[in-house]
């Protein structure tokens, strides 16, 4: 299982700075990122190589932080890779919550990460359809 | 199609209501005010609440015989009306009673205010009088656009005009479309209106291709409910060509009519027979002198049910002492220039910070510290309630947080009956004073 950091944020300049910043300072490194936004306000979704430690330096400056299970799912990067993954899911009546992908190596592989709601019920059908999943351990050490 | 009425020479050139008493030399006023408030304050001794304060106090009711007399009694404050409901400043059986009108119930409990058949009398008489002095006639066609129901805005102004016999339309406020269609079609003379919305009437006049000044046949605004700048009158005049005339007035002290412009439209008459009034310092509690502004207390000298002797307003005004152009010997107050607690009025409605807090504390996902920022956006007021959400309830998702901004926002409506936009803010966002907290930020230029 992998770990996603989430952040509030208020939808004004100098939020992801302030973010970026925090983690950059502790040596954290940020895998992918993403932001949504609604009213005034949004949530950052951070994908680190150490998300204890990031989860950790955030709520330690004062910002509203969320250590969550994601599933990262190893895919390859040509057409119909993210295609797989999905079908697999559908068929097993699974919804997606949340979902954002990176490339590893161009061609070759990519990473997608998605947010269910019953995430171990999730994994074990990924992996009886041989997918493989990263631990935060392999995420750290792309 | 117009529906105006020919107008009553006779009548129009009449300047007072009731010449009389708006005309009555000072000393004469003076004395009537005596008999007046010896009369009130036998009356109070029939209210439970000021007959435990007279007592408590050891002050003989028979010593109160003139205004300076008052300064013996302590003041009466919101707060002593929350916590003698129901009947503590009751004076007469409530068989006698034949209408309640009451202020929003800002920390739980309203202030309810009764009112005899006799009360209700004057009471209309006091807004006739009004209505008459600046202008308003039974030829009239009167659009009055605040509220009806425990609000005293909309009943108190209705009864007035009715009394002198203008067409009187009792379409409450809001409902934008429908009052600029009664403006149009019954080409309504006199409105009675909020000034803020006023101006946002105004943004929606026009967006309907109209021109207030050419389709509509308005010449007089009565500005009630909100306190507002001069400029504010003097651009609603220009926006709808008429004389735009202020008013003060709460509740405590019937509602509408209480103080009023005269035609100079140079600080408002307060019927010094229907009321003592008197400006303090809100901090040592002295008189002030005229000119200086105070805290406004009032003492009703002309209604049964609920005598209410020395009420703290908690607004700020001054005194004028100098006689009017317009011959009234009624002493004058200027416009209101502020507050002595922290109440703000937000669309015509009265909001204590307390209230908004009283919500944000029983909502567990939001901190301690908030802020309430009021401005005004074009024509339009906005209020702003932001707020600090807690680390512990941040479970990373937004539609969580979309959910929760909606529910503040429905709880600050059902207390405050506005809805504000609610802003979601990171913890330790908001500046923080040593202190009392500013709370509220009013960046309206009224």
């Amino acid at each position: 299982m992998a770990h996603q950091v989430s952040v509030f944020a208020e939808n004004k300049p100098g939020r992801i700075e302030k973010i970026a910043r925090i983690l950059a300072q502790e040596g954290v490194n940020i895998r992918a990122i993403t932001i949504s936004s609604a009213n005034g306000f949004g949530v950052v979704k951070i994908l680190a190589d150490q998300p204890q430690k990031a989860f950790e330096l955030l709520r330690e400056h004062g910002l509203p932080a969320y250590l969550q299970e994601v599933i990262a799912v190893v895919l390859e990067d040509v057409p119909g890779g993210l295609h797989r993954v999905a079908r697999i899911l559908a068929e097993n009546g699974i919804n997606i919550e949340d979902a954002y992908g990176f490339v590893i190596e161009k061609g070759k592989t990519a990473v997608l990460v998605i947010q269910v709601e019953n995430e171990p019920h999730a994994q074990s059908i990924l992996e009886r359809n041989g997918f493989v999943l990263l631990s935060d351990e392999e995420i750290y050490r792309l | 199609m117009c529906y105006k009425r020919g107008k009553d020479r006779e009548e129009v050139q009449e300047l007072y209501w009731e010449k009389d008493v708006e005309t009555l030399p000072r000393e004469e006023l003076y004395e009537l005010q005596k008999q007046r408030l010896q009369r009130t304050v036998q009356n109070a001794m029939r209210t439970p609440f000021y007959r435990r304060l007279f007592a408590r106090e050891g002050i003989n009711p028979e010593k109160i015989r003139t205004p300076e007399d008052l300064r013996h009694i302590p003041f009466t404050t919101k707060e002593d009306l929350r916590q003698g409901f129901p009947f503590d400043f009751l004076a007469v059986p409530l068989e006698e009673v034949v209408r309640l009108h009451s202020s929003s119930g800002t920390t739980g409990t309203p202030t309810v205010v009764y009112h005899t058949k006799d009360d209700l009398d004057r009471w209309t008489n006091q807004v006739a009088r009004c209505l008459y002095m600046v202008g308003v006639r039974k030829n009239d066609i009167f659009q009055n656009m605040m509220s009806y129901g425990l609000f005293t805005g909309g009943l108190g102004m209705h009864y007035g005009a009715e009394r002198i016999g203008a067409l009187t339309i009792p379409i409450g406020a809001g409902n934008s479309k429908r009052q600029i269609w009664f403006l149009k079609h019954f080409k309504s003379t006199v409105i009675h209106i909020i000034p803020s919305y006023a101006l946002l009437l105004s943004t929606i006049i026009r967006g309907e291709g109209l021109d207030p000044r050419r389709d509509f046949n308005l010449r007089i605004i009565l500005l009630g409910a909100e306190p507002h700048s001069e400029e504010t009158r003097r651009r609603i005049e220009d926006i709808y060509g008429a004389k735009a005339y202020n008013s003060y007035g709460l509740s405590e002290m019937n509602g509408p009519g209480g103080a009023f412009e005269c035609l100079y439209q140079d600080g408002m008459h307060i019927w010094e027979d229907y009321y003592i009034v008197e400006i303090v310092n809100p901090d040592t509690l002295e008189p002030c002198p005229p000119g200086e502004p105070g805290e406004i207390v009032l003492t009703t000298i002309f209604r049964d049910a609920t005598p209410i002797l020395r009420y703290r307003t908690r607004d700020v005004a001054a005194l004028i002492d100098e006689p009017c152009s317009c011959g009234r010997t009624h002493r004058r107050i200027t416009r209101i220039q502020g507050r002595t607690d922290d109440m703000f009025i937000f669309r015509g409605v009265n909001i204590f910070p307390m209230q908004i807090e009283k919500v944000l504390m029983t909502i567990p996902e939001v901190g301690t510290n908030y802020r309430i920022v009021l401005e005004r956006k074009e024509y339009e007021d906005t209020m702003r309630v932001e707020v600090e959400i807690k680390p512990e309830f941040f479970f990373g998702d937004l539609q969580k947080l979309e959910r929760l901004q909606e529910r503040i926002a429905d709880e600050l409506r059902a207390e405050i009956l506005v809805t504000p936009e609610v802003v979601l803010v990171e913890p330790g966002s908001l500046p923080t004073q040593e202190g009392k907290a500013q709370r509220v930020f009013d960046l309206r230029r009224l």
